[in-house]
């Protein structure tokens, strides 16, 4: 396709994202953000964040996850994600240390969905083992669940199981991989002193 | 398969070649920007209730004809009678009649013709959409085209 084609291609599917968006005909906004654990995708419905996707995930195929679970009607469109995207930059700039956005957790439910709800309890800088987080949510035996919570977190980052490490310090897993992990734990154990 | 794919996917990968059919029935430019905005749109307002699995591209190339016989008609009322005699499909695709009659074909002969002189696939490529090979499927447009065309005089004659 020519450059000009694909420009023209551009122009005419952002038009239809905006006419769709004021017929109220998207069930789930979409854009790509860089970031120093690598290109995010984030998602949006009209309540509010639903998914925060890591590179590794297959972008693709997380579009084809939120289709079945959220709604078919998925189209490419920033507004609704501009304040997430800025929110993260501040984030990964050292000059932000929560998130103010409006989270849909309809990808989760049950106890996944209470320990996720619970993750934020964790703040900034601050680590807890499996075993505490299963305490803290009142389930003290509840630690595999509690891992399989953080492994299926569909809003990695801004609700921070990056925060819950296993009991012998070591990192646990991350559906982001271990270097994303590592990366948002020494980002917030050393701030300031990053921002390159 | 449980659900469509993401609309996103659906504009992904066929966009180019609905605005290709647009661009043939209409030229290039607002005329044929409008019709894909339109057949987009209307996709859009409908995907939902699309029944898992359906072949979407067909569903798509309906849309958009007719959407481009809408504004085909909006922009050309063409009185009968101004039709040129022979029918060469690129020619004619300023006129609503040969549309029309593209609807009484076979689905192949259809589909072959939609392909090949709206869509611009070479015979060769074809088959990977339709079966058949490229003598049989040329042999089909071949014999679409003649119908149109029978039909055409048929009209002719009535008017």
């Amino acid at each position: 396709m020519s450059e000009l084609a694909m420009h023209e291609m551009d122009v005419l599917r952002s038009q239809l994202a905006e006419r769709a968006a004021a017929e109220g005909l998207i069930d789930v906004s979409y854009r790509l953000v860089d970031s120093p654990v690598g290109q995010l995708m984030l998602a949006a419905t009209e309540r509010g964040i639903v998914r925060v996707a890591f590179t590794a995930e297959d972008f693709d195929a997380v579009l084809g996850t939120l289709a079945q679970k959220v709604g078919v009607r998925v189209l490419h469109r920033a507004a609704p994600l501009d304040a997430a995207a800025a929110q993260l930059d501040e984030y990964f700039a050292h000059s932000r240390t929560g998130f103010e956005l409006s989270l849909d957790h309809r990808l989760s439910s049950g106890y996944r969905l209470e320990v996720q709800l619970a993750l934020p309890k964790i703040g900034y800088g601050h680590t807890v083992s499996y075993k505490e987080m299963a305490a803290l949510t009142g389930r003290p035996a509840a630690v595999r669940a509690v891992g399989t919570a953080c492994a299926t977190n569909p809003l990695p980052i801004l609700v921070p199981c990056h925060r819950v490490l296993r009991s012998d310090g070591s990192l646990g897993g991350y559906l982001g991989g271990l270097e994303a992990k590592k990366v948002l734990l020494d980002l917030e154990h050393d701030p300031g002193t990053r921002g390159d | 398969m449980t659900t469509n794919p993401a609309f996103e996917l659906v504009v992904r990968r066929h966009g180019t070649s609905v605005l290709r059919m647009c661009t043939a029935l209409l030229g290039p430019g607002p005329d044929a920007q409008d019709a894909w905005s339109e057949t987009f749109l209307a996709a859009l307002r409908a995907y939902p209730s699309l029944a898992a699995g359906a072949n979407i591209e067909a569903w798509l190339i309906t849309i958009a004809r007719h959407k481009a016989i809408d504004i085909l008609r909006a922009n050309h009322p063409v009185p009968m009678d101004e039709l040129p005699d022979s029918v060469v499909l690129p020619e004619l695709t300023g006129h609503l009649e040969m549309l029309d009659s593209l609807a009484s074909l076979s689905e192949l002969q259809r589909k072959v013709i939609g392909y090949h002189y709206l869509l611009g696939f070479p015979y060769a490529d074809i088959p990977a959409f339709l079966g058949g090979n490229p003598a049989s499927l040329r042999r089909a447009a071949a014999d679409g085209i003649k119908a149109m065309r029978g039909q055409h005089h048929e009209a002719e004659e009535e008017s």
